[in-house]
């Protein structure tokens, strides 16, 4: 039996939360001023949170590591939000976002959680309106909707590729609101370097100010993580540069579980790797595969001729492509989930059909949508017999409109033209479903320590659906955590402000400076980036998009070496009572350096395939992922016990009473 | 100027504004000038009518002379106050890449309008004043064309009109459409207002220089 | 390809900084500008010498971190991009590129190429949003259509991200893009007609007391802008503010 509780409500699914929201304690709002929380990371979910808790009455400290609140990675999702709207009567619902989200995520969400994330994603579309976020309308001056991967209806909210920008800065508007009221005090360029508990609860935290290196104790009633990913582990994502797990990791191992740690998203349609220079990767929206058709050649020696140049793809007849999503899933076509794609794109590569000189590419081509819409705008502006050429014109002012600023940042990047030649693409990391276990109430495993967004577990199960990573944030953020936070908070209106004197936060000040000071003093002899690049490498190709029980063990015993070497043999330079981007970077990659362990020790566990987990060993004849409903109908809830692979797994058994199992089939 | 001073906005739109008086004043200047190339019976009985009506002399010109002072004294506060926001400058500066050299030097047009605009002031309005207000001389409505184109006749002044005009024209080019997005004018009609403006800029001065040039040549 | 990098090093604010040389080799065209610079320091760093500090992070032209100035132009000298987006094909093997900070007096170094913009997010808190409490009990999203035109029009303002290029590009290190850009974005819609008034008051003020330039419609800001926001926004935030003080 699992000590694992996951709080959920009794009671029909529909009402569960309803209920829920009617029965917890709150706290009211003269001891509200009483009572401070802590805010680790200003993206969607800690920047809505910090500003409804505030709002709310309560003291909130936000810590970011960039300069400005406003620069938290979730500015860079492009697509949309989901929500249940139903605004194009297409027979949306709460249910139909509910199980699209349950089946995207291969049965391994907990129901209760995504149900009421579903239940509150119109609220969020509300909500950001009524703060002037401008979403993309229709002429009519109603908000327009676009489709996404793996569902069947139209509930995607956009403002053109820039929906978490958007979202972001409204959030951050709603945070400037309050802390020109003076109830949130920005941290900035502050990182978080510790948790301390008090008394087993999260009472505070360790920062370093990154501009001066001072070390500060900040105290709090509660924690809340909501510092993102951790797709960083790979070196190369598409996440941003600073993106770490290190909040994350330092809360694991003061206690609070981490969950299904080798669920990964690989987003399909991502830049391809151009040299070993590569800092980063970039995405582009997967709204592109609402008009882009992916193919490859049908033929090797096309593809040979296309790598040596000696071929264009626009050289190619139709009978000489293969789209192959169209031609394996017939129903979904380019818009099956993204694991789907990823997984296809790989197949394809790795049978010798990649289109770029590492052979790891596929084509995406808007020339059929150009036509389309051409053919569509000529008609409906009265130019009944257009040529070839009009329509082509008018065709790509239509996909300037929709997707201007991704065929612009994609020339900028690969020097072609994706109006005139397909572009390519290759799946990346982007996103990762596992983080800290939470319940109900986004309570980790450690009182008062709560996580939100990405850095929870919660709700995206095995594999994410499009434009729900700003539902989740946001819906966590806005609308569950500020008020599930007050039915622990109320224990505490008599508890008073917390000393940061205590012995607690001089053991856990002691940790952090030790820790630091071993950084700077290693032998010196191989720079940070260098141990990060190798980290990246062994996580991508044996923690990747397909994994093995062999590589899985090998890359434990690689992880574990490559940590010890870096502890002894580390280069920090400059100091750290200074601005050092070197320093940060080496704490960062340390955690990196044990989480990247358990990460594989998660995903060789899981002797299944699900979502964004791939095992080799688990699959159809097809090719197919094969799930092992009756063994890994579980979260995996790893607690720390002093090295990362003798974690200790915790199991919280998943039910479905109100989805029927099945194999997820977009065919 | 307290209160206009306060704001950096309202300052560029008060600045906007003096500018545009002064465009206005300028256009008028222009046309009684011209009027001396083609009839001197025309010109002085225009300046005559200037220099003697009560409103133009009581009203028009205190207004003209606080709006010629207030344009350049903000000019130069402005000026003051936009390098001290640069505190450390920059090695390299390539302000040719993204905005016009008329644009980024308005003070030292400017400023060589003011010099100018002293020896204009030198030239012909302080020997006004002394003829008029000082000496009390009787008024003869016919000397104004007279005492105008002696001017003209030494080639140093003319080459200094001409220089002060050029430098005229590239403060006019960019201030007089500069002055319409200050005041919040800019929508569809401004790319043909911007064409005037410019138009505006160069036929003006031009305009001058050639009066100038007309008088000396007339009088070799 | 060889390059030769003039960089500005500066060790923090109270120092003074220095440009320094730094040739460097083996450059190719598809390193995006800021993979140059990572060459760079992990040539510094295996020399034992301190990396060059610069602001970066989503390296895909949207946080708005990166801020250089290079050969005299904030973000390279292309079109429509921030730094990270620059690729080294923009230039030519013996190339020297100068590196500079973004300078205003109201940017301060932080170190070498790192400034603090943290006036650009007090100008946001003296009034940049529109005063609903943020629990969800508002209207539909739909009861409040919005023209088409206004509705692009505002969002075209508010895809700022505060970079501060038109700061650095300004000759009098002016904000009024910046600023003129968020309060278009309210402007346009009817969510934020309602504190209209004393949002660009607020807002026009705090920019003034931070120290920034005043504007004298140069159009750099709206050349170096990597979102191409338009001077228009400058236009209307004057009628605004003028209107609002009439209002008093």
């Amino acid at each position: 039996m699992s000590i694992l509780d996951s709080k959920i409500p009794e009671g029909p699914l529909a009402d569960k939360w309803t209920k829920h929201k009617n029965e917890i304690d709150l706290v009211n709002p003269a001891n509200k001023r009483n009572i401070d929380v802590i805010v680790i990371g200003t993206g969607l979910a800690g920047g809505s949170a910090a500003a409804t808790l505030a709002e709310l009455g309560y003291n909130v400290k936000t810590f970011c590591y960039q300069d400005s609140p406003r620069r938290a990675h979730s500015i860079a999702a492009q697509g949309g939000i989901n929500a249940a709207k139903n605004y194009q009567g297409d027979g949306d619902s709460n249910y139909r976002l509910f199980y699209d989200t349950v089946k995207g995520g291969d049965y391994r969400s907990r129901e209760a959680n995504v149900y009421r994330l579903a239940e509150v994603s119109g609220n969020i579309i509300d909500q950001c309106v009524a703060q002037g976020v401008p979403f993309a309308r229709e002429y009519g001056g109603l908000l327009d909707n676009r489709s996404f991967g793996g569902v069947l209806v139209s509930r995607t909210f956009y403002a053109k590729g820039q929906t978490g920008q958007q979202l972001l800065l409204g959030a951050y508007s709603a945070m400037n609101r309050q802390i020109n009221r003076g109830k949130i005090q920005s941290y900035n360029r502050h990182e978080m370097m510790d948790l301390v508990l008090v008394d087993g609860k999260a009472r505070g935290i360790i920062a370093r100010d990154m501009v001066t290196g001072e070390i500060q104790r900040h105290s709090a009633h509660a924690v809340v993580l909501a510092s993102g990913g951790y797709g960083n582990v790979f070196f190369l994502s598409t996440n941003a540069m600073g993106s770490n797990v290190m909040a994350a990791w330092r809360a694991h191992r003061r206690g609070a579980y981490f969950a299904n740690p080798c669920y990964t998203q690989i987003h399909p349609t991502c830049i391809p790797v151009s040299g070993d220079h590569q800092s980063k990767l970039t995405l582009m929206s997967e709204s592109l595969r609402n008009d882009g058709r992916i193919w490859v050649p049908k033929k090797k020696e096309d593809v040979i001729a296309i790598r040596e140049g000696k071929k264009k793809p626009t050289d190619l007849s139709e009978d000489e492509r293969d789209y192959y999503l169209e031609r394996r899933y017939p129903a979904f076509g380019n818009l099956v989930p993204r694991d789907v794609a990823s997984r296809a794109a790989k197949e394809r590569c790795d049978a010798g059909y990649g289109v770029n000189k590492t052979g790891e590419a596929v084509y995406l081509d808007f020339a059929s949508a150009i036509e389309r819409y051409g053919k569509e705008k000529a008609f409906t502006s009265g130019h009944k017999n257009p040529t070839e050429a009009e329509i082509t014109k008018l065709g790509k002012e239509v996909i300037e409109a929709k997707y201007g600023n991704l065929f612009q940042m994609y020339q900028k990047i690969v020097d072609q033209n994706p109006y005139e030649t397909p572009m390519m693409i290759y799946p990346a990391v982007h996103y990762t479903m596992g983080g800290l276990w939470v319940d109900y109430n986004l309570q980790t495993t450690i009182p008062g320590c709560y996580a939100a967004g990405e850095a929870n577990f919660s709700d995206h199960g095995a594999n994410r659906l499009g434009a729900s990573a700003l539902m989740q944030g946001l819906a966590d953020g806005y609308f569950v955590l500020p008020y599930t936070i007050g039915d622990y908070l109320s224990k505490d209106i008599r508890t008073g402000k917390i000393s940061t004197d205590s012995p607690e936060f001089e053991a856990a000040e002691k940790d952090v400076t030790d820790r630091i000071n071993r950084l700077m003093n290693a032998s010196g002899k191989h720079s940070v980036d260098h141990y990060h690049k190798l980290l990246g490498k062994i996580m991508w190709n044996k923690c990747g998009m397909a994994r093995n029980a062999k590589d899985l063990e090998d890359a434990l015993e690689e992880i574990k070496a490559l940590r010890e070497d870096f502890w002894a043999n580390v280069k920090v330079t400059g100091k750290s009572g200074d601005k050092n981007a070197e320093l940060e970077k080496a704490g960062r990659v340390a955690d990196f350096l044990e989480l990247g362990e358990l990460f594989a020790k998660d995903a060789l566990h899981r002797n299944e395939s699900c979502g964004g987990h791939f095992r080799e060993e688990y699959q159809t004849e097809e090719g197919e992922a094969l799930r092992d409903d009756e063994n890994f109908k579980y979260v995996a809830a790893w607690e720390y016990t002093g090295n990362p692979r003798d974690a200790k797994l915790h199991k919280e058994e998943l039910k479905f009473n109100n989805i029927e199992l099945k194999t997820r089939s977009y065919k | 100027m307290g209160g206009i001073i306060k704001s950096s906005v309202a300052r560029k739109f008060a600045m906007a504004l003096s500018g545009l008086f002064l465009v206005f004043f300028l256009l008028q200047h222009f046309t009684i000038n011209f009027t001396s190339v083609i009839s001197p019976d025309i010109f002085n009985e225009l300046s005559h009518f200037m220099g003697n009506n009560f409103v133009v002399q009581a009203l028009l010109q205190p207004v003209l002379i606080f709006g010629v002072i207030f344009h350049f004294i903000m000019g130069f506060i402005l000026e003051i106050q936009n390098r001290n926001a640069r505190g450390v400058g920059y090695k390299n500066y390539n302000g040719n890449a993204n905005s016009s050299w008329m644009s980024r030097n308005m003070i030292y047009s400017g400023a060589v309008i003011l010099a100018f605009l002293g020896l204009h002031f030198y030239d012909f309005w302080f020997p006004e004043i002394s003829h008029k207000y000082i000496h009390g001389l009787p008024e003869d409505p016919t000397r104004y064309y007279e005492e105008t184109i002696v001017k003209f006749k030494d080639l140093w002044r003319v080459i200094l009109y001409v220089v002060s005009f050029i430098f005229l024209m590239l403060h006019l080019l960019h201030g007089f459409a500069s002055s319409f997005q200050s005041v919040g004018f800019n929508n569809k009609y401004s790319k043909g207002l911007q064409g005037f403006t410019k138009a505006f800029a160069i036929i003006i001065p031009l305009g001058f220089i050639f009066i100038a040039l007309f008088h000396y040549i007339n009088q070799l | 390809m060889k390059l030769t990098l003039k960089i500005w090093r500066q060790d923090n604010a109270k120092t003074k900084g220095k440009m320094i040389d730094y040739p460097i080799d083996g450059i190719e065209g598809d390193m995006s500008f800021l993979e140059m610079l990572d060459v760079l320091n992990e040539e510094l760093v295996a020399k034992g010498e301190e990396p060059v500090e610069f602001d970066h992070d989503c390296r895909e032209g949207i946080c708005g971190s990166c801020s250089l100035q290079i050969n005299g132009e904030p973000h390279g000298p292309d079109r429509l991009i921030t730094t990270c987006q620059l690729h080294m094909r923009s230039f030519k093997d013996g190339d020297t590129i100068t590196i500079e900070p973004f300078r205003a007096k109201a940017f301060p170094v932080v170190k070498d190429l790192i400034v603090d913009r943290g006036s650009f997010d007090r100008i946001q808190q003296a009034g940049g949003y529109v005063s609903v409490n943020t629990s969800g009990n508002t209207v539909d999203a739909n009861a409040i259509p919005v023209n088409k035109q206004n509705a692009d029009d505002s969002f075209a303002a508010a895809t700022c991200i505060g970079c501060g290029a038109c700061v650095a590009a300004c000759k009098n290190a002016s904000a009024m893009l910046f600023t003129s850009a968020k309060v278009s974005q309210y402007a346009l819609l009817p969510q934020g007609q309602i504190e209209a008034t004393e949002r660009v008051q607020a807002m026009v003020r705090q920019m003034d007391e931070e120290g920034f330039g005043n504007c004298s419609n140069t159009g750099a800001c709206e050349i170096e802008c990597p979102k191409g926001i338009s001077l228009e926004n400058i236009a209307r935030m004057n009628r605004e503010y003028m209107s609002a003080t009439s209002k008093g």
